[in-house]
C-alpha cells in the first residue's frame, strides 16, 4: 500500500508500440498530498462542522413538513386541481430537501472532514493459473464418472428428450391470442347480411347522422358507423377499423379512376382514418391544399388524387369508403372498404 | 480473526450483536475484504450510480403504485376528482391511474417521481455506456460486463415502453398503436404476433394485463439480476482508473471504500434521490388527465414519445415511403412476395438502425481486440484523444443516434423554428447517411489536435500570459512548464503503430489476416506521438520557439 512508483504503464506484449527512441517517462508517484483549510485550521473544521449540521438539520425540517403536509391536506373526490398541486409541490420539495440535505451533508463530510489521502492497492489476476489446472481437472474427473462419452446412447436420447421437452412450454401460449387475420378486413361499415340495410355515416364521437346537405365544401368530419354507440363489447376494436374522414371538395378537383365513379356523392368523399403506415388516425386536414397529415410519422395523402401518398413513411393510398344517399338524405355507406384499413400485413391480399 | 468465542469479549452492546452475527456468517472476513478496498474517484464514474439510484428509486416508487393501480380494461365511467373527465367513459386502467393523481395523497408525486426516474435511469445508463466507450473501459477483462450493460440499456427501454402504456391513454394508446403497425410489418407470423399480443384485434382488452406483468415482474427481475452480476464483476476486476502519475494497470488509486468513498456513494443516493423529488415536485411528466382516455379516433399533433423511444420513431418517420414516379409507374417500399405483403418502408427502419448500433455496440469490443491484436488487461482508462479512432467511431455511432432521434421531433422542429417539415425531414434524411461520416472525420481531428495540444504542454509549458519584450524587439509569450505530475499526464500513454499482416501457424498469411492489417493501419496510421524525455531534454536545450515547432510531431503520415 502506498508505494506509488510499482512501474511504469508500458508492457510488453504483441502490439508494436511507438518507437520511442527517447525512451520513457519515469512515474513520478502519486503526487504529494495537499492539505485542506479544514486539515490545517480549527477553526474551518468547526464551521465545516456547522455546516454539515445545518444540512441535516435542513433535512430533519424537510420530513416534517412532508408529513405535516400529507396529514394537513387531505384528499378525496371532491378536491380540486389547486388542492392537488399545492400538495404535490409541498410533499415534493419536502421530499427533496429531506434527501438533499442527508445528501448534501454527508458529501460535505467526507469532502471536507473525513482524511482525503489517495492510497495504492494492488490487484490481482482475475484467474490463477493453479485455480485453471485445479478446474480442469475437476471437470474432466467428472465427465470420466458419468460415463457420458463412453455411452453415446444415454447422451444421444437425452439430447433428443431436452430438445423435446420444451415444446409444451411453447403450445401453453397457444391461446394468447386467435389467428384470425379475417377479421381484419371487415368492418362495420358493411350492410347488414339479412336485411341489406346500408350503415349511416355518423358524427364522432355523439353517433348523430349525418345529412349530404350539411357537408359544405371545404368542410370535414370525422365519422364512425351508425351503432357504434350501441356496442357493448369490442367497441374500441370495432371504432379501431371504421373511423372514417368526409370531407367535400368541388367535384372537378377531384381525379377519381375508373370503377370508382359512383363512390362519391357531389364532390362528398370518405377516406379511411387509419394510416396506412403503422396505424396511427390520420387526424389532419389541410384545407387549402387537399392534403390528409398523419400527426405521427407525418405521412401525406393527396386527397385530389384518392389520397395517393406524396410524402412520408406511407407506401398505399388511405383506403375509400363508397358512400351514397339514402331516402332521408342521409349519407350511408354502399358497401365495406374494398381493401382492409390500416397497416400492412403479410397477408393482406390473400383472399 | 482471533475472534474464538471463549477468549472474545465485546465490550459494547453493538459489538456483542456484532459477534453474535460474526460467529454465525463469517462476515468479518468480508468486512476485511471490502472495508478499506480501494475505489479510484472521477466525476464521470457518477453517472453508473446515477442508473442504479433511479433504479433503486424506480422500485421504491413503482411498488407504491402498484398498491393502487388496476391493470383492467374493463370499461367504466369517471365519477372522480377530474372534473373535466367525469362522465367519460374509459377503462378502469385509466380511471386508477387518475385516481392515484387525484385522490390518493401523494399519488401525483409518485407517479411523477416514478416517470422522472425511468427517464433518468435510460439517460444515465446511457451516458455511462458512453463514457464507459470513449474511456476504453470495455477493454480486457471487462468485455462481458459491457455486454451486461448493453443488455440492461435494451431491458430499461422495454421497462420504460410497457409503463408508459400501462394509463391506458390516449397518447400511450397510439403508442401501442404504432408497436402494432410495426409488429404487423413483420413477414409471415407479424399478424400472428399481433394478435398473440393483443389477444385478438388491436386494442382488444388484454394488453394492459399482459404488459403489466411483464412491466412489474419479469423486467424488473432480470434489471436486477443483471444489476447484480454487473456489480459482482466490478468487484471482481476492481475499478479503472483514468491514467495519471502514480497508477498503472497493476495498481488501483483511490479513496478507501470507509469512510470516504461509502460516504460520497451513499450521500450521492440521495442526493440523486432529492434532484429527482424536486423535478417531480416542479415539473409535469406524462399529464394524462390532459390527454384523456385511449379513443381509437382522435391524435394530437406533436405526439412524442419517451426521449428513450425517440430514435426508433424517428427512423420510421425518416424512411420514405415512395420515391416517386418512374417510367409512369409509383415506386414504393411495400412489394408482393408470392401475392403476400412485404412492408420494407416500416420493416427496414424499424430493424436495420437498431440492429446496426445494438450489433456494433455488442462486438466493439471483440472487433477492436481483432484489429488491434491487444490481448493485455487493460486497468488504465485511455483519455478519449488518445483513441482518436476509436473516439471518432464513437462519435459516429453517436451522430448516427442523434440524427434519428431529431427526426423523431421533426414537426416541432418545423413549427418551433418556422421552417417546411418536408425540408426538415429532407436534410435529416441526408445526415442520417453524411452526419456519421462528418462526425467521424471532424473528431478524429479534434482528437489529434488536443493530443498536439498536449505536446506543446509538455514540451514548452503553458501559456500565462505574460507578453516580454527582448532587447532586440521581439514579443515572446513566456510559457511557465508543468511539474512533473501534469507532465506525467500528458505523456503517459500507449500510441500504438499499424500492425502489419502477421503469418499463422503455417506462415502463411491468410487473407484475413491482410484485411486485419488494413484495418489496423486505418485505425493506428494517424496518430500523434506521445513527448519522450529525450524530446523534451532536446526542446529545453534550443528553448527557442521555432526549433521546437520544428521538430517532428510524430505524426505517422
Amino acid at each position: 500500500m502506498g508505494n506509488p512508483s510499482d512501474g511504469a504503464p508500458q508492457h510488453g506484449g504483441t502490439v508494436a508500440t511507438a518507437g520511442q527512441a527517447g525512451g520513457v517517462f519515469e512515474d513520478p508517484g502519486i503526487p504529494p498530498h495537499r492539505l485542506r483549510l479544514s486539515d490545517t485550521d480549527p477553526k474551518a473544521a468547526k464551521r465545516a462542522e456547522r455546516q454539515v449540521t445545518a444540512l441535516f438539520i435542513i433535512s430533519v425540517i424537510g420530513t416534517v413538513v412532508f408529513l405535516v403536509s400529507y396529514f394537513a391536506i387531505d384528499l378525496g373526490p371532491t378536491s380540486t386541481v389547486d388542492t392537488i398541486r399545492t400538495q404535490n409541490i409541498l410533499l415534493g420539495l419536502s421530499t427533496a430537501f429531506a434527501m438533499l440535505g442527508i445528501g448534501t451533508g454527508i458529501v460535505h463530510w467526507a469532502k471536507s472532514l473525513m482524511p482525503d489521502h489517495e492510497v495504492s492497492e494492488a490487484r490481482h489476476a482475475v484467474r490463477n493459473e493453479d485455480d485453471r489446472q485445479a478446474a480442469v481437472k475437476i471437470v474432466d474427473d467428472i465427465i470420466e464418472e458419468t460415463g457420458i462419452k463412453r455411452r453415446p446412447l444415454i447422451r444421444n436420447t437425452l439430447i433428443g428428450a431436452l430438445a423435446l421437452a420444451p415444446l409444451p412450454a411453447l403450445a401453453v401460449f397457444g391461446d394468447l391470442g386467435p389467428n384470425a387475420t379475417d377479421i381484419l378486413r371487415h368492418t362495420m361499415w358493411a350492410p347488414n347480411a339479412q336485411t341489406g340495410k346500408k350503415v349511416r355515416l355518423t358524427r364522432d364521437p355523439d353517433g348523430t347522422p349525418i345529412r349530404a346537405a350539411d357537408v359544405t365544401i371545404g368542410s370535414a368530419f370525422h365519422v364512425i358507423p351508425e351503432g357504434l354507440n350501441d356496442l357493448k363489447e369490442n367497441r374500441n376494436n370495432e371504432k379501431a377499423k371504421a373511423v372514417v374522414l368526409l370531407m367535400r371538395l368541388n367535384p372537378e378537383d377531384l381525379h377519381i379512376s375508373p370503377g370508382r365513379e359512383t363512390w362519391s356523392y357531389n364532390g362528398i368523399v370518405a377516406y379511411s382514418k387509419i394510416c396506412t403506415h403503422v396505424g396511427c388516425p390520420v387526424a389532419l386536414y389541410e384545407q387549402q391544399t387537399h392534403h390528409l397529415l398523419c400527426p405521427c410519422h407525418q405521412s401525406t395523402f393527396d386527397l385530389t388524387h384518392e389520397c395517393q401518398v406524396i410524402f412520408g413513411p406511407a407506401s398505399r393510398p388511405l383506403p375509400q369508403l363508397p358512400i351514397e344517399v339514402d331516402s332521408d338524405g342521409y349519407l350511408v355507406a354502399t358497401s365495406d372498404f374494398h381493401e382492409p384499413v390500416g397497416p400492412s400485413y403479410w397477408e393482406r391480399e390473400y383472399s | 480473526m482471533s475472534s474464538t468465542p471463549t477468549s472474545y469479549q465485546p465490550p459494547t452492546k453493538v459489538g456483542r450483536i456484532a459477534e453474535f452475527v460474526d460467529q454465525r456468517t463469517g462476515l468479518s472476513s468480508v468486512t476485511r475484504e471490502f472495508g478499506r478496498k480501494v475505489f479510484p474517484d472521477h466525476w464521470s464514474f457518477m453517472f453508473g450510480e446515477v442508473a442504479l439510484y433511479s433504479f433503486v428509486i424506480l422500485l421504491l416508487s413503482g411498488t407504491f403504485l402498484t398498491f393502487f393501480f388496476n391493470p383492467s380494461m374493463a370499461e367504466t365511467t369517471y365519477q372522480g376528482a377530474y372534473v373535466p373527465l367525469r362522465g367519460m367513459d374509459m377503462s378502469v386502467a385509466y380511471q386508477s391511474s387518475l385516481h392515484i393523481s387525484f385522490e390518493i395523497r401523494g399519488g401525483l408525486f409518485m407517479r411523477q417521481l416514478h416517470h422522472w426516474a425511468a427517464l433518468l435511469f435510460v439517460a444515465a445508463m446511457s451516458v455511462h455506456m458512453l463514457r464507459v466507450f470513449f474511456t476504453g473501459a470495455f477493454r480486457k477483462p471487462r468485455e462481458m460486463n459491457w455486454v451486461i450493460g448493453g443488455v440492461l440499456l435494451i431491458l430499461g427501454m422495454a421497462a420504460g415502453f410497457t409503463g408508459y402504456s400501462l394509463p391506458d391513454d390516449l397518447l400511450s394508446g397510439n403508442g401501442l398503436r404504432i408497436i402494432d403497425g410495426v409488429v404487423m410489418a413483420i413477414p409471415v407470423i407479424g399478424t400472428w404476433i399481433s394478435m398473440f399480443l393483443f389477444g385478438g384485434e388491436f386494442p382488444g382488452t388484454a394488453i394492459v394485463g399482459r404488459l403489466y406483468v411483464l412491466h412489474i415482474l419479469l423486467i424488473p427481475a432480470m434489471i436486477l439480476g443483471l444489476v447484480a452480476l454487473h456489480l459482482i464483476f466490478v468487484v471482481v476486476h476492481k475499478h479503472t482508473q483514468y491514467p495519471g502519475p502514480g497508477r498503472n494497470d497493476r495498481n488501483v488509486v483511490g479513496y478507501p471504500l470507509g469512510p470516504v468513498y461509502a460516504a460520497k456513494a451513499g450521500g450521492f443516493f440521495f442526493i440523486v434521490f432529492g434532484v429527482l423529488a424536486a423535478m417531480a415536485a416542479a415539473f409535469t411528466i406524462n399529464p394524462i388527465w390532459n390527454y384523456g382516455p385511449y379513443d381509437p379516433s382522435p391524435v394530437s399533433a406533436g405526439t412524442q414519445p419517451d426521449w428513450y423511444i425517440g430514435w426508433v420513431d424517428g427512423a420510421l418517420r425518416l424512411m420514405p415511403g415512395v420515391i416517386g414516379d418512374i417510367g409512369g409507374y409509383r415506386q414504393h417500399f411495400e412489394f408482393m412476395i408470392f401475392n403476400q405483403t412485404l412492408s420494407l418502408n416500416i420493416l427496414l427502419p424499424a430493424l436495420v438502425p437498431a440492429g446496426i448500433v445494438f450489433t456494433v455496440l455488442f462486438i466493439y469490443p471483440w472487433l477492436e481486440r481483432w484489429i488491434t491484436k491487444d490481448n493485455r488487461e487493460h486497468h488504465v482508462l485511455d483519455r478519449p484523444r488518445n483513441a482518436p479512432t476509436r473516439t471518432a467511431i464513437g462519435m459516429a455511432g453517436f451522430t448516427f443516434y442523434c440524427v434519428m432521434w431529431a427526426a423523431a421531433s421533426s414537426d416541432l422542429i418545423a413549427t418551433h423554428f418556422h421552417v417546411s417539415l418536408n425540408d426538415v425531414t429532407y436534410w435529416l434524411r441526408a445526415l442520417f447517411f453524411v452526419g456519421p461520416i462528418i462526425a467521424f472525420t471532424v473528431t478524429k481531428r479534434i482528437a489529434l489536435g488536443l493530443q498536439r495540444k498536449d505536446r506543446e504542454i509538455a514540451l514548452h509549458g503553458r501559456e500565462t500570459g505574460r507578453i516580454v519584450r527582448l532587447p532586440h524587439g521581439e514579443f515572446i509569450e513566456v510559457h511557465a512548464p508543468v511539474d512533473e505530475y501534469k507532465r506525467y499526464r500528458l505523456v503517459a500513454f500507449e500510441s500504438p503503430l499499424p500492425l502489419p499482416a502477421q503469418p499463422n501457424a503455417k506462415g502463411v498469411v491468410d487473407r484475413r489476416e491482410r484485411r486485419r492489417a488494413k484495418l489496423s493501419k486505418w485505425f493506428f496510421e494517424d496518430r500523434v506521438a506521445p513527448v519522450s524525455p529525450a524530446e523534451l531534454e532536446a526542446a529545453h536545450a534550443h528553448g527557442h520557439h521555432e526549433a521546437i515547432e520544428s521538430a517532428p510531431a510524430g505524426s505517422g503520415h
